[in-house]
């Protein structure tokens, strides 16, 4: 593995490889007092975020320490971009100064292909912790793992994604990954908060969502990206939340045992009800320490394998 | 990993039986009195043995010492695995390895004799990367080193406390564990390197300092 910048150049064999690993390193971690492993002693890691981030950018830094390597975040508002610096200027000036591996967050859809071709000559891996509305890798791997180890093999699951998949990357990324894991996806959304291309999507659509939920093993909340909305997409909060957020009363509707996602941050009374995101089915925290965990095998499938020629 | 054959016992060409089902079974079962006697492991004031695996094949070998142990002594050593992948040195020259379980016994490794137990030793480098590992689970009193077959090349000051098999080796050899809980059937082959094919050479560059049997056994 050169890259990690889209799940579509992933197959089962290596998203399995990676969730394996991130259960072992969890494994190897447990109940440990110092928290410190060697792996990746000498390698230099640097997380460019181009967009706000708490979780991804902490857990991708906390990844990176825990394995014994130098992690340096740049904050882009007090670098050099500032000052009209370009992408690609940015990504050499890093690669020169003898980054190992680039984490990079965009709001352009495609940066990190790009920002992976300009490197190409250098060695450098790049990581993609989400483009625009494309995709959002390392969410999808850490859902996975956090839904495998609720309820194990994922193939023949049934997942429902809800909300505003029209400009979730981390949506995107879950419908390739579940569907390469065997799951099958079905998408809940108001029309107009879906992609237009969505009819060609491996996925079922539907607009009902207390329909839905009665038929699924787990369902995973987006986040309503009011950022990149520049029109009505839906008439008030409320009547989203009506339409699409998880309240108690949806709970209920949920088989026992099928848990809730959130990639968070979660806009509680909005997509998900705090009683719903404070209760024991809601699995966020799970998935904000398998997050290191995924994000240390990433890291360490980049990183620790043979040296580029 | 390279796949590894399921053919065990019988050598093909190029290959020598060094050790047979039967020798095995014995040299196993002679290593267990080794253990017994030097850490007196029956005695009033024993100490407190645990029996740790290096996968992949070392994990089965100590819980058959530690069976043998039972069936000798009636006394029962808790056995364990621990894996050395991230702790290598050479992690830089192969491909990503898969990670193996690490698995300690539920007395933690504090202030108990920890017997490590692998299938070949040969560089020293996994013994090194094991003791690593070891220092971040625990303090044990002490540490020991049981290997089915020495087989030579130390590029560290590593030896073992117990050795089933010395078996002078030449460096392009490759020394074969098979285990019947992962290979069908018990048996150690000596392979000398084709002298017509082309992949003699080490496939890492850098001598034993690969898996410790040059071959990919984990």
């Amino acid at each position: 593995m050169r890259h990690l910048l889209s799940i579509a150049d992933l197959d089962a064999q290596a998203a399995n490889a990676l969730l394996d690993t991130a259960d072992r390193l969890e494994q190897t971690l447990l109940g440990r007092q110092v928290r410190k492993l060697p792996t990746l002693r000498g390698r230099t890691v640097v997380t460019v975020f181009y967009e706000n981030s708490t979780r991804t950018r902490v857990s991708f830094e906390i990844a990176g320490k825990w394995m014994s390597a130098d992690v340096i975040n740049v904050s882009i508002g007090a670098s050099s971009v500032g000052k009209g610096e370009s992408l690609r200027d940015t990504a050499l000036t890093l690669a020169a100064a003898g980054a190992d591996c680039v984490v990079v967050r965009h709001p352009a859809s495609g940066a990190a292909h790009r920002l992976a071709r300009w490197l190409a000559d250098t060695g450098v891996a790049v990581v993609n912790a989400g483009d625009g509305t494309h995709e959002h890798p390392t969410q999808a791997l850490l859902d996975a793992q956090t839904l495998r180890q609720r309820l194990g093999d994922l193939a023949g699951r049934r997942v429902a994604v809800v909300g505003d998949v029209l400009h979730s990357r981390v949506a995107r990324s879950n419908v390739l990954l579940l569907t390469l894991l065997g799951a099958r996806v079905v998408l809940v959304a108001p029309p107009t908060l879906l992609p237009s291309g969505v009819g060609s999507w491996p996925v079922e659509v539907s607009h009902d969502l207390d329909a839905v939920l009665g038929g699924v093993d787990a369902v995973m909340m987006l986040r309503v990206q009011a950022e990149r909305m520049h029109g009505g997409f839906f008439p008030t909060a409320r009547e989203y939340a009506v339409g699409y957020g998880l309240n108690q009363r949806r709970l209920d509707l949920l088989p026992e045992h099928a848990p809730v996602l959130h990639p968070g941050p979660m806009l509680r009374g909005m997509e998900i009800g705090s009683t719903v995101a404070d209760s024991e089915r809601a699995l966020v925290t799970d998935q904000v320490r398998n997050g290191v965990h995924l994000r240390m095998a990433v890291l360490y499938h980049l990183l620790a394998g043979e040296e580029a020629e | 990993m390279a796949p590894r054959s399921a053919r065990a016992g019988a050598a093909g060409s190029g290959e020598r039986e060094l050790l047979v089902e039967a020798d095995v079974a014995r040299t196993i079962a002679r290593m267990a009195h080794q253990i017994i006697e030097k850490t007196a492991l029956d005695a009033p004031d024993a100490p407190h043995v645990v029996l740790l695996g290096i996968p992949t094949r070392g994990a089965p070998l100590a819980r058959r010492l530690s069976a043998k142990i039972a069936e000798f002594t009636g006394v029962t050593i808790p056995t364990g695995t621990v894996d050395v992948t991230l702790y290598r040195d050479d992690l830089r020259r192969r491909p990503a390895r898969p990670l193996e379980p690490t698995s300690l016994p539920a007395g933690g490794l504090d202030d108990a004799l920890v017997v490590l137990v692998d299938d070949v030793l040969f560089s020293g480098r996994t013994v090194r990367a094991a003791l690593d590992a070891l220092r971040d689970h625990g303090r044990p009193a002490a540490v020991q080193l049981a290997v089915l077959i020495d087989r030579g090349h130390r590029e560290l000051p590593i030896r073992a406390d117990y050795v089933g098999k010395n078996v002078p080796t030449a460096r392009s050899e490759e020394v074969s564990v098979r285990l019947a809980e992962l290979d069908g059937a018990d048996a150690v082959l000596l392979r000398r390197p084709d002298p017509r094919s082309s992949d003699t050479a080490d496939p890492v560059g850098d001598g034993p300092s690969g898996d410790e049997a040059a071959g990919d056994t984990r």
